[in-house]
């Protein structure tokens, strides 16, 4: 443990207008903390450099998951566990549900909230790409009222968001229109659990007649920020699925995406399995056009 | 309550609870960072940031209070500044010159245990830099010397038949080099201690420990102390498979430097990104084989090379070094063999022991080997095993005589059978030919020496003390240490059963050099047999000092044995026993030629791993699992399955999950989420049997099993992995990137060939 | 770090520890493990990693499974905390305690109090858990001694009990 807790602080306003005062008074001096499982983190190894902290752990409005006939709108402090738990995630946004199961285990999940891994803005966190073929929306809040942005805007580069520095993200909302959909993620890390993934795939679909309707594939660990593979899914969207066009995939995935070396892995193993990835999603949706 | 004579006892043998498992199911264990002493500060380390370089200048930033903190250098030493155990060459503190990233310098004490760990961040230390060594060919190409005359801490040179020979006829020669990285113990509990000081007593330690002896030694010459003014006091510890084996000594070290300096009980306790960067890890290792074969795949002679990295110092390494060299020819005959082995320096922290303590590496290479031999003889690695197994009769590559009826074949017979092998085998060809994930099957046979290699247990000359209460409780005096493997229990169990006793009444001394004999460090998978056996002696000598005082029959009841020890304490104040360890006199080692008979008893193992090998990650999942082996005599059936699949799964963590990445001597990865070892998802039901030859030399006939499961898993992952896919892979740790490359490159060179083939 | 642009003060953290009232006056940042271990001397709940990957430090935070490593006392204020101290009076305790002694699923013993609650937290959830219920269950914990076959065994074993009173 490398932090003195004698020169932190943490307070605790209770509701949302008094954060976003606070926010606004001083905004750069501010850090919201919510399960606290990346902060803390930060923090015991003495690598915090904010030592204001704000609680928002118990701020009501952020940890409800409100559900409309055209979407859902979820608190940015619900914890994974909440969204594993929901009838309405689990049942039309899968590809959520599935990234909240596979995001550390069971305490983290407890603790752990989207709005939190959306600000932390790591390119590896698991629910980043499902908010992206879900077409998210985030709202952003603070003293200067409300506004609404593509989720798809708000990572602007390695660890940077739209988020200005007196706001906060007050909930993520998916249009309930993927329920149809094929849905089909998967994780790769260096285990089965608590691993930080080195290369992750959500992706959904639409086949008819054994061609490609809707295809929307997103990459988490392959770039700066989480990515949606436009050009792969403008290449293939239209096609029908056969062999070759598995390997055009495959190409253009690789072409498409910006991997790294670092502590974790390599450009070239994540190059080559995220390739792979596309392609086994292109197989199984192709199993799955059948069985239509 | 009926009383049983000793005949329907059955105590040895039995799944008796855990000695200390309700504290530790409660929450009440205490472990070294429970407790807390009036008055004692918080110490912590400043170490090096560079590999290694002359200790230019030491600055202490203004904005500290100082004054507020106990500061000690190496000047502040009274006796020697070394962690003395063989060599004594490291020191406790640096003084003038650094040789490893994270080489302790400086310590400091405070009552916050905050202020004392930010601190260390304000100490800022400048060196000139010295050209470093970081790997096993610039060291042995000796252009800068880093240790002694020639950076070689121990070699080893053991020669049977005549190697030279062979090679001219051999029908075949095949040759292979292997390569094991570095691992990290990760007990889940820090390495900690407590120390205090007074003039008058001396020094006491209290710590996470497995030797409170050897701590004993090494205190004894930092602080100049004589033997009665150290005491050392094993805690309940959180683990340690040889990470707590010498270790301690350097932290123990600290700590009562900066207790004797202060006058006030020390604690220090590592946090985990400390104790991953700072302490000792497994000797990363390289073995070059070449073995001369006959058509049949029955080995003639060979040469095998076994080098080890040990880091900066000395430390352990030549012990390593020892039984790397003799578990080097596996469970084989081998006419003739020369193995030639060497331990050589490098600027990173020493390297040190870790279950299993150089037989893993070396083994991993034989056990590859073999499957390669397989190969280009033509026969399947069942066969080339079969061929070349040790018999009853056969000597060793030390020439060592197995004296025991151990059939291997029955043993490689039973582990195919319960693991569906051939079937499996058949099953994988046909379903491999299609899809990503690759099934494949592989074996390991192998064995381990229990307790020390040669004259070594002579030398430890190992005591061991019983003690009987006037109530008839008995109570057992050693100074082997209870850290999860079950030695509280076992060593009640002998005593219990030796002297037909509940297994209530008896229970165990807290590790403790002022209350327990040195019965040796808790070691080499010595403690159940060797320790046992001693204890067993001791017990026995109980009821011999009351029978002989004509207090005790032949058959006695525990009321009997409670009324004789309640009139002989009356009369004479104290009921002890002791026995010490007396070498079996058939047990001969020559130290200088490295002949003759290694280690009182082999346990012999067949292990057998079933992989998928997935193509679309890369990644190697083990699905099923079985270890197979001959212990001599399973004292406590849970306890020694606990035993083997805990020691199964981290040699699966050796063979897939956990890399040490290195950065100029330094380990990067030096925390949990970035060291990985394997969760509960990640491993198959590891299924254990066992068989039972007994061992003359052991309590009730066991023989030492605490690191033989660390052997064999990783050669049978590997060779398994061979089968899935075809490719050769021999270095471990195995990870999906090394995989990949290994595809890559094979289907590099399968283009390369056929195009320089090119159309006829 | 400027010591001044964020030196808090204590605070007062009142909570129900174990079923009992405590108020404690600690720093808001100070970590609930410390705050357990240190102020209230309830020293079973451990400190493995400091990162949130061992679970060791696993405690019960309002019927919640979470690692007390990465909670700040100052957000556990009002909040229902349980430690294996505590757990005696839970429904599950028994044939859980029971079992890791039965089946060898303490071996050192450091994990055992984390991975205790993991489990009851488990069958309080999923009262009969498959094999793949429990393995995900105690995903969060590490355990080195024993390659966790024990600890299945453990779980499974108090299942059955638990099931059975």
């Amino acid at each position: 443990m490398r932090a003195d807790p004698a020169e932190y602080s943490l307070v605790s306003p209770g509701n949302l207008q008094a954060v976003l005062s606070l926010l606004a008074g001083e905004p750069a001096r501010w850090l919201p903390i919510a399960g606290g499982t990346d902060v803390m983190v930060l923090y015991s190894a003495g690598k915090l450099p904010n030592q204001n902290l704000i609680n928002i752990w118990n701020i009501p409005e952020l940890r409800q998951i409100e559900v409309f006939p055209d979407r859902i709108r979820i608190g940015a402090a619900c914890t994974y566990t909440a969204l594993r738990e929901h009838e309405i995630v689990s049942r039309e946004f899968p590809l959520l549900a599935t990234a909240a199961s596979w995001t550390g285990g069971i305490a983290n999940q407890n603790r752990g909230t989207l709005g939190g891994n959306i600000a932390n803005a790591s390119p590896a966190a698991d629910s980043l790409p499902p908010l992206l073929v879900y077409d998210a929306e985030v709202t952003l809040i603070s003293v200067r009222g409300e506004r609404r942005l593509a989720y798809r805007d708000f990572h602007t580069g390695y660890k940077k968001t739209a988020l200005a520095v007196d706001e906060l993200i007050r909930d993520i909302s998916l249009p309930r229109r993927f329920a149809g959909y094929f849905s089909h993620a998967r994780k790769v890390g260096a285990r089965n659990a608590q691993a930080i993934s080195k290369v992750c795939l959500a992706g959904l679909a639409q086949i008819a007649g054994g061609m490609i309707r809707d295809l929307r594939l997103a990459m988490g660990s392959v770039a700066p920020v989480p990515l949606r593979l436009k050009d792969t899914e403008r290449m293939l969207t239209g096609k029908k699925i056969d062999a070759s066009l598995i390997e055009t995939a495959r190409k253009a995935a690789v072409n498409e995406i910006r991997p790294i070396d670092d502590i974790r892995s390599t450009a070239r193993y994540r190059a080559a399995v995220a390739g792979n990835l596309v392609a086994e999603f292109l197989e199984k949706l192709a199993a799955a056009g059948m069985d239509a | 309550m009926r009383s049983a004579s000793l005949q329907e006892r059955h105590i040895v043998g039995a799944s008796v609870p855990r000695k200390e498992g309700w504290d530790k199911v409660t929450g009440a264990s205490r472990y070294v960072d429970d407790v807390v002493l009036p008055g004692m500060l918080y110490g912590a380390t400043v170490r090096s940031n560079v590999a290694r370089g002359k200790i230019r200048k030491i600055s202490f930033d203004s904005t500290v209070r100082w004054n507020d903190f106990v500061i000690v250098t190496a000047k502040d030493i009274p006796g020697k500044n070394c962690i003395s155990l063989i060599l004594d060459d490291q020191p406790c503190l640096a003084s003038e010159t650094v040789n490893h990233p994270e080489e302790p310098i400086l310590l400091l004490a405070h009552t916050d245990r905050h202020k004392v760990q930010n601190a260390v961040d304000a100490v800022s230390i400048e060196y000139d830099p010295l050209p470093p060594v970081h790997t096993l060919e610039e060291s042995e190409r000796q252009s800068t010397i880093i240790w002694g005359a020639d950076n070689t801490f121990k070699t080893f040179l053991v020669e049977k038949g005549d190697v030279d020979a062979v090679w001219k006829e051999a029908p075949l020669i095949v040759e292979g080099e292997y390569f094991t990285g570095a691992q990290e113990q990760l007990y889940i509990e820090n390495n900690g201690v407590i120390a205090a000081f007074d003039p008058e007593n001396g020094i006491t330690v209290w710590g996470s420990l497995q030797c409170p002896y050897y701590v004993h030694k090494a205190l004894m010459v930092l602080c100049g102390l004589p033997e009665e003014k150290v005491r050392v006091v094993q805690m309940e510890t959180g683990g340690a498979f040889g990470g707590k084996e010498e270790y301690p000594s350097m932290i123990a070290g600290h700590a009562a430097l900066l207790a004797i300096k202060s006058g006030r009980p020390v604690k220090i306790v590592y946090d985990r990104m400390e104790d991953m960067v700072a302490t000792t890890k497994r000797h990363p290792s390289r073995t070059l084989h070449r073995t001369a074969v006959d058509k049949n795949g029955k080995i003639l002679g060979g040469e095998i090379e076994f080098t080890i990295d040990g880091g900066a110092y000395a430390t352990l390494s030549s012990v390593v070094l020892s039984r790397g060299t003799i578990h080097a020819g596996g469970p084989y005959y081998w006419p003739s063999v020369r193995i030639r082995t060497k331990a050589l320096a490098t600027n990173t922290p020493p390297h040190g022991a870790f279950r299993g303590f150089g037989a893993p590496q070396s083994l991993f290479a034989m056990e590859r080997h073999m499957d390669r031999i397989a190969q280009a003889v033509g026969i399947s690695p069942v066969e080339v095993r079969r061929r070349n197994f040790l018999k009853p009769g056969q000597t060793t590559t030390t020439q060592q005589v197995i004296r025991e009826e151990i059939d291997l074949n029955h043993l490689l017979d039973r582990a195919l059978e319960l693991s569906d092998y051939a079937r499996k085998k058949t099953r994988f060809a046909e379903e491999n030919k299609a899809g990503m994930r690759k099934k494949g099957i592989g074996i390991a046979a192998f064995l381990h020496g229990a307790g020390f290699t040669g004259s070594g247990e002579r030398y430890l000359n190992s005591l061991v003390g019983v003690e009987a209460g006037a109530d008839g409780s008995v109570r057992v005096l050693v100074s082997s240490a209870e850290f999860g493997q079950g030695t509280n229990t076992v060593l009640c169990q002998i005593a219990a059963e030796a002297l037909g006793l509940p297994y209530e009444s008896v229970a165990i001394a807290q590790p403790d050099t002022t209350v327990v004999p040195n019965s040796g460090p808790t070691v080499a998978s010595r403690t159940a047999m060797i320790v046992g056996k001693l204890v067993q002696a001791a017990a026995q000598g109980i009821k011999q000092t009351l029978t002989t005082a004509g207090l005790l029959g032949d058959a006695c009841t525990p009321e009997d044995f409670r009324a004789a020890c309640r009139k002989y304490i009356a009369a004479r104040g104290e009921l002890k026993a002791y026995a010490r360890y007396e070498a079996p006199g058939d047990v001969h080692w020559d130290d200088e030629k490295y002949q003759g008979e290694a280690y009182a008893a082999f346990a012999w193992a067949v292990y057998v791993a079933e992989v998928t090998v997935d193509l679309t990650t890369y990644a190697v999942t083990v699905d099923d699992f079985v270890a197979l082996q001959e212990v001599g005599k399973v004292l406590h059936p849970v306890l020694a399955k606990g035993q083997i699949t805990g020691g199964v799964a981290q040699a699966i963590g050796f063979a897939l999950y956990e890399k040490v990445v290195w950065q100029n001597g330094r380990m990067i990865n030096n925390q949990m989420t970035n060291y990985i070892m394997p969760t509960s998802v990640d491993l198959p039901l590891i299924r254990v049997f066992f068989e039972e030859l007994g061992n003359v030399h052991g309590a009730h006939g066991a023989k030492g099993i605490g690191e033989l499961p660390m052997d064999g898993p990783a050669p049978a992952i590997v060779n398994a992995v061979e089968d899935a896919i075809g490719v050769r892979f021999h270095s471990i740790p195995l990870l999906p990137e090394d995989l990949f490359e290994g595809l890559r490159l094979e289907s590099l060179e399968r283009e390369a060939t056929s195009s320089t083939r090119g159309t006829a | 770090m400027n010591p001044s642009a964020g030196t808090g003060a204590k605070c007062e953290v009142l909570f129900t520890v174990n079923g009992e009232t405590k108020k404690v006056l600690a720093y808001p940042m100070e970590r609930l493990l410390d705050v357990l271990r240190n102020e209230l001397e309830l020293t079973g709940t451990k400190e493995g990693c400091g990162e949130g990957e061992c679970g060791s430090c696993s405690v019960l935070l309002d019927g919640m499974l979470v690692n007390s490593c990465l909670v700040p006392v100052g957000q556990a204020k009002g909040a229902s905390i349980v430690t294996i101290e505590g757990l005696s009076s839970h429904a599950s305790m028994h044939p859980v305690r029971e079992a890791f002694l039965e089946c060898g699923g303490a071996q050192c013993g450091i994990c055992t109090p984390g991975m205790i609650l993991a489990a009851v937290h488990l069958l309080e959830k999923k009262p009969e858990p498959t094999l793949a219920d429990i393995r995900e269950g105690l995903a969060g914990n590490l355990c080195r001694c024993t390659g966790y076959m024990q600890i299945f065994d453990a779980v499974a074993w108090a299942a059955r009990r638990r099931v059975a009173q």
